[in-house]
């Protein structure tokens, strides 16, 4: 358990919710007092690594593994035919087969890079070397290397992610003005600064993983499954994550190995990925196609939307990126029809990375319709004003909150979008092109249900605890606040103990849906202990607020009192001292009353009640619009982004300065995404061949301009019950589109497929 | 990694003896070395370490010319004023490489030495065909990803680029590497691939760079490195020149040009033909066009790095519109301002 002691910086009402409260682990990680998971300190570690199939689709039909096993300082080799004894655990659908063997290290290999041999041993370096001595048979089948593979064919159809009204074919053909564009977005990874790794350890039937975790208590009951031992024999620890961005929700074959050599030897086990690694064992996002086709009036009125869109996924598990995610809910229009199909190439399965669905949506349909407004000569901010979407017409329901009128109207505003001179071109300095761009994007609100406990201690002390995590986004500044709030403490009197399975439960941090979900629970359980707080105040015998009358008491400013004054003024640890308690626990969670221990450890542990953007009366999402300003060199083709203002509906802000820095992040990865990054397949064999940090690049400071957030929100209660909406993954979405449409205006030059490299402009 | 043994070298001499063996090999600033061992390409037996070796550092420089110690680091050098001042060209394709945290470790000696990031000469596991890591084994890049290849200089052997850009600025201005028994101009230094991809220098085993020797001239003096990439800082070159200039009394007139190419070519590309071009010639746009186009004569793409074709001689052109307005007013120079 980590204790976090809430630093604070600025004046007093920085502690509280909406505070500008710095980050409490800020100091911590600087400094490198943090410990990571695969720093964490353990006697007797041995050390695994991965071998990886150079195959793309195939058999494994031997291993020689006597050389390695003879090297110097290995224990152990694990192959394809080991029987872990380990069975398929529940998956994020909350499907689990019964009773099915789970090879980590499987004989089909499915694609390059898959894991399929481990060597531990006492040294990483020594399992290493080991592993060169390994000799791998395999017997090769045909493989499709990716989308972009001619042997990839057209997949399936979703039908659950099919949308359709009105009658969009007709409307389409009978618009007077139309445009059609195809999109692409490539393979894109996460790139973590912290990889993804594990300490796993076992003490009798007892297992503890260290293990960077989106979602502790989610990931603790997969590891419970794979090896059936009890969900409460398990504990996974992650109190820090140095980013995830969507790939630490799951526990992966990594994991499973690690975990199983640490049982088999009796040692504690680490396994660390290596940078390589950390692009092909677990999924980026998927490679996407969209084509898009526009119908409008003369005067820029939306008439129909056709949209059918495509993505990558692996040869052995469905994961769609919904790239009809955004195009259905950005713009009003009476005729619309989308389509999306997976298909299956021989990859590891993508997944979840920063908006996914909205991220790739939005670039297609942002793009389209600025290219709508070049066809009609109008300006791309009116044309989305004239277009806005006045409710919900995939789900028939009212928005909740939809301040995008005004995050385009004040992002306008604020970037001098008046000045704008609209023909493409138009704008130049010297040898630059210089270029303005817009592009919208929205992220739904998700809610789950998660459970907090509020210790309040004899020294006046009130401890958050919590298994929610924080990597980096501010759970555990926002907690204080939350708790400094409610009882009228200054934010340093709070400490916050979070990033632990055995901890109370909470949603995954993912989806946005974390700091909504949590501050609900924490905020419930501290106004239930600050209740009975008062309940013993105003009942208990040696209470000096006993006689005063009040029926209720005021916490503020460090003090508890009656609420007109009349009487005695205590601070929290003298009404302790007073009451002679030591320490005062409180659980609540955000269930229905009454939810049974499994209601209960279902919630924590599967996505079975987590609720989408339109499950209850309204449709609620957030939203935001970007303004980018690019410079791009006429003959070079090189493009900088020089400026983006961006303005977000994302509810009430619980801590404007984290909400900031996560927009930033966002933004910041948007830019990696429009200019540079693009996972690039060989198709003769499957392999990504610029996974690594060195050939896969993400922007560097100077790739980062002045970066402007602005905040248009105002509170949705039916969002969350403090009023905030998720701001985590809406960040990044509609930035590639504002920078594809700037180059567009500054260049004369639609580039539909990302990442935007000088070679697609000169 | 594997186990290798470490040598801390006395003396170069001792340090010459010991790299003579074979699975030895110098340690510098570790940079490259480490990095390829790491992905399984370097697997030495023995390292050994000349870092702390004296006589192999420090940068002086008079009006004859520099001398640069191979132990002297890329970010001593590109800080140095008086570089700065007489080679701004050298000074800047040092700023330009890598990241500060590199330049601060790495060395101007391992700097020459640096090996081609063709990914699959980094990635022996998947592509074992590799002419230059094992000679005729084949070349995966070609028919693969070759976005970063060169056009330049290849061979039915290897299409792999140089990635350095200090070995460019070297290259233009008739530097000379200098080892323990002899002196090698830059140009004759690095090695075209031919059939023998492997071999990427003259220099022979046990040979040890001591320094490298930079003559003073206007052109150094006037110069300047153009490097263009997708990322602003921290990435090798999609194309990149070294450009120095000197003009004839009238300001206008070319006296001597200095055009190296990076980026595109096998080797550190000293572009004669655009200087023979260019030389006695009145600069304008029109003539820097024409003869900037005579760069890429003889280029040949593999698909993904066609466009490199298109934009190295626009580099040059700007690199060349660079020092020639940069110490002459720009009315002087016919159409280029
Ligand atoms: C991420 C990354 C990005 C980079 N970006 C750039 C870039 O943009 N531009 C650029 O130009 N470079 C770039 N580099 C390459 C970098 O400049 C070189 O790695 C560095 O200069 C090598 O110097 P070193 O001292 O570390 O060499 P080492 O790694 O120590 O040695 C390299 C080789 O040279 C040999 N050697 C070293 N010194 C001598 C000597 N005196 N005599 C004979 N042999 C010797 C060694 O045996 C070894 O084979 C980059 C490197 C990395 C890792
Ligand atoms: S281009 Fe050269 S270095 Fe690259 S794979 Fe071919 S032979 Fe090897």
């Amino acid at each position: 358990m980590t204790i976090m002691e809430p630093r604070k910086h600025g004046d007093a009402s920085d502690g509280m919710i909406g505070g500008r409260q710095s980050r409490f682990e800020g100091s911590l990680k600087v400094t490198g007092a943090a410990t990571y998971a695969l720093e964490y300190p353990a006697e007797n570690l041995a050390h695994a690594i991965l071998v990886q199939a150079t195959i793309p689709a195939g058999k494994v039909v031997s291993v020689d593994k006597a050389a390695a096993l003879a090297a110097p300082g290995v224990l152990m080799i694990l192959t394809p035919e080991d029987d872990f004894g380990m069975t398929v655990a529940t998956d994020w659908g909350g499907n689990r087969p019964d009773n099915q063997p789970y090879y980590p290290l499987p004989r089909d290999v499915k694609y390059n890079g898959e894991p399929i041999v481990a060597v531990v041993a006492e040294s990483r370096e020594q399992a290493f070397e080991a592993a060169k001595l390994i000799c791998i048979r395999y017997e090769a089948a045909p493989h499709v290397a990716s989308i972009a593979d001619p042997k990839a064919g057209e997949g399936q159809v979703m039908d659950n992610l099919t949308t359709k009204w009105g009658d969009a074919e007709a409307a389409f053909a009978a618009a007077p003005v139309k445009i059609e564009g195809e999109y692409r977005t490539p393979r894109e990874y996460h790139v973590a600064m912290e990889p993804h790794g594990l300490t796993a350890k076992w003490d009798g039937n007892e297992l503890t993983i260290w293990e960077p975790s989106q979602w502790s208590h989610g990931m603790a009951r997969t590891y419970s499954e794979w090896f059936n031992i009890p969900y409460e024999d398990v504990r996974l620890i992650s109190p820090f994550i140095g980013g995830g961005f969507g790939s630490k929700g799951g526990a992966l074959a990594h994991g499973a190995v690690a975990a199983f050599a640490s049982r088999k030897l009796g040692r504690p086990i680490r396994l660390a990925l290596t940078r390589p690694q950390n692009f092909t064992n677990y999924g980026g996002r998927a490679a996407t196609y969209q084509s898009i086709k526009l119908g409008a009036t003369e005067d820029g009125i939306l008439q129909s939307i056709i949209h059918r869109g495509a993505s990558e996924t692996s040869t052995y598990a469905t994961w769609p990126e919904q790239t009809g995610a955004a195009t259905p809910i950005l713009y009003k229009v009476e005729n619309f029809s989308s389509q999306h199909r997976v298909v299956p190439v021989n990859s590891v399965t993508p997944g979840a990375l920063r908006g996914p669905g909205k991220n790739p949506s939005s670039f297609g349909i942002e793009s389209a319709m600025e290219e709508l407004a070049y066809k009609l000569n109008m300006d791309p901010l009116d044309i989305r004003l004239k277009n806005y979407n006045d409710f919900d017409r995939q789900s028939n329901k009212p928005w909740s909150t939809r301040r995008l009128r005004e995050a385009l109207t004040e992002g306008a505003e604020a970037f001098g979008w008046s000045k704008r001179s609209h023909a493409p071109r138009s704008m130049r300095e010297g040898k630059t092109l210089i270029g303005w761009g817009i592009g919208c994007g929205t992220f739904p609100v998700i809610q789950a249900p998660s459970e907090a406990m509020i210790r309040i201690l004899g020294n006046g002390r009130v401890e958050v605890v919590s298994g929610a995590i924080d990597m980096g986004q501010g759970t555990y500044t926002i907690l204080a606040q939350t708790a400094a709030d409610v009882f009228g403490i200054p934010v340093d009197q709070v400490e916050v103990h979070l990033g632990d399975s055995r901890l109370p439960g909470a949603a995954i941090a993912g989806g946005s849906m974390l700091a909504g979900s949590i501050l609900g629970a924490v905020h419930k359980a501290a106004t239930a202990a600050r209740d009975e707080l008062i309940g013993l105040a105003l009942s208990d015998a040696k209470s000096p607020l006993r006689d005063t009358g009040a029926n209720t008491l005021a916490f503020a400013g460090g003090r508890i009192t009656p609420p007109r004054g009349e009487g005695p003024s205590l601070t929290l640890p003298e009404l302790m001292a007073a009451l002679g308690r030591e320490q005062l626990e409180t659980t609540r969670n955000t269930l229905p009353d009454g939810a049974s221990a499994e209601e209960q450890r279902q919630a924590w542990t599967t996505m079975a009640k987590v609720q989408g953007p339109t499950m209850g009366e309204f449709s609620m999402h957030s939203w935001c619009a970007h303004f980018a300003e690019v410079r791009v060199d006429e003959d070079f083709g090189t493009v900088r982004v020089s400026r983006m203002v961006s303005a977000f509906d994302c509810g009430r802000l619980y801590n404007p300065r984290l909400v900031e820095s996560q927009w930033r992040g966002g933004i910041i990865m948007g830019i990696g995404q429009a200019l540079l990054e693009e996972g690039l397949v060989d198709l003769r064999n499957g392999r990504t061949v610029n996974g690594n940090a060195g050939d896969y690049l993400v922007p560097t400071n100077s790739d980062i301009p002045d970066i402007q957030t602005i905040s248009v929100g105002v509170p949705d209660y039916n969002a969350s019950a403090l009023g905030g909406k998720g701001v985590g993954e809406v960040g990044i979405v509609g930035v590639a589109a504002s920078i594809a449409n700037a180059v567009y205006h500054a260049t004369g030059k639609r580039v539909r497929d990302l990442p935007i490299t000088l070679e697609k402009l000169i | 990694m594997r186990d290798f043994s470490y040598l801390r070298a006395a003396s170069t001499e001792e340090a010459s003896q010991a790299a003579r063996e074979a699975g030895a090999m110098l340690l510098a600033g570790g940079t490259t070395l480490l990095d390829l061992a790491k992905c399984g390409v370097a697997e030495p037996d023995t390292v050994i370490d000349i870092t702390h070796l004296s006589g192999l550092g420090g940068i002086a420089v008079d009006a004859n010319g520099a001398m640069i110690g191979a132990l002297a680091k890329m970010g001593e050098v590109a800080d140095d004023p008086l570089i700065k001042a007489a080679f701004p060209a050298v000074a800047e394709s040092l700023s330009l490489a890598a990241s500060q945290q590199l330049r601060n470790m790495a060395t101007i000696g391992g700097n020459l030495l640096q090996r081609t990031r063709c990914t699959y000469f980094r990635d022996p596991a998947v592509f074992p065909a590799c002419n230059k890591r094992n000679p005729g084994s084949g070349c995966s890049a070609m028919g693969g990803v070759t976005r970063n290849h060169a056009v330049l200089g290849t061979s039915e052997a290897c299409i792999a680029s140089n990635p350095g850009d200090l070995a460019l600025a070297l290259v233009a201005f008739d530097a000379v590497i200098e080892t323990g028994s002899r002196k090698v101009a830059a140009d004759d230094f690095f090695l075209l691939p031919g059939h023998t991809p492997e071999k990427e220098t003259v220099l022979q085993p046990g040979e040890i760079i001591t320094g490298i020797s930079i003559p003073a001239s206007a052109a150094a003096k006037n110069s300047t490195y153009l490097k263009v990439r997708d990322r602003q800082s921290y990435e090798f070159a999609a194309a990149s020149a070294a450009v120095g200039l000197e003009f004839e009394m009238d300001g206008k007139t070319v006296r001597d040009i200095r055009v190296a190419l990076g980026g595109v070519a096998t080797k550190p590309w000293r572009a004669r033909a655009v200087e023979k071009a260019l030389i006695g010639k009145v600069l304008d746009l029109v003539a820097i066009e024409k003869a900037t186009k005579l760069a890429m004569e003889g280029a040949v793409s593999h698909g993904d790095n066609h466009y490199k074709i298109d934009l190295a001689p626009r580099v040059i052109a700007r690199a060349i519109m660079k020092v020639a307005t940069s110490n002459v007013a720009p009315s002087n120079v016919g159409g280029l301002a």
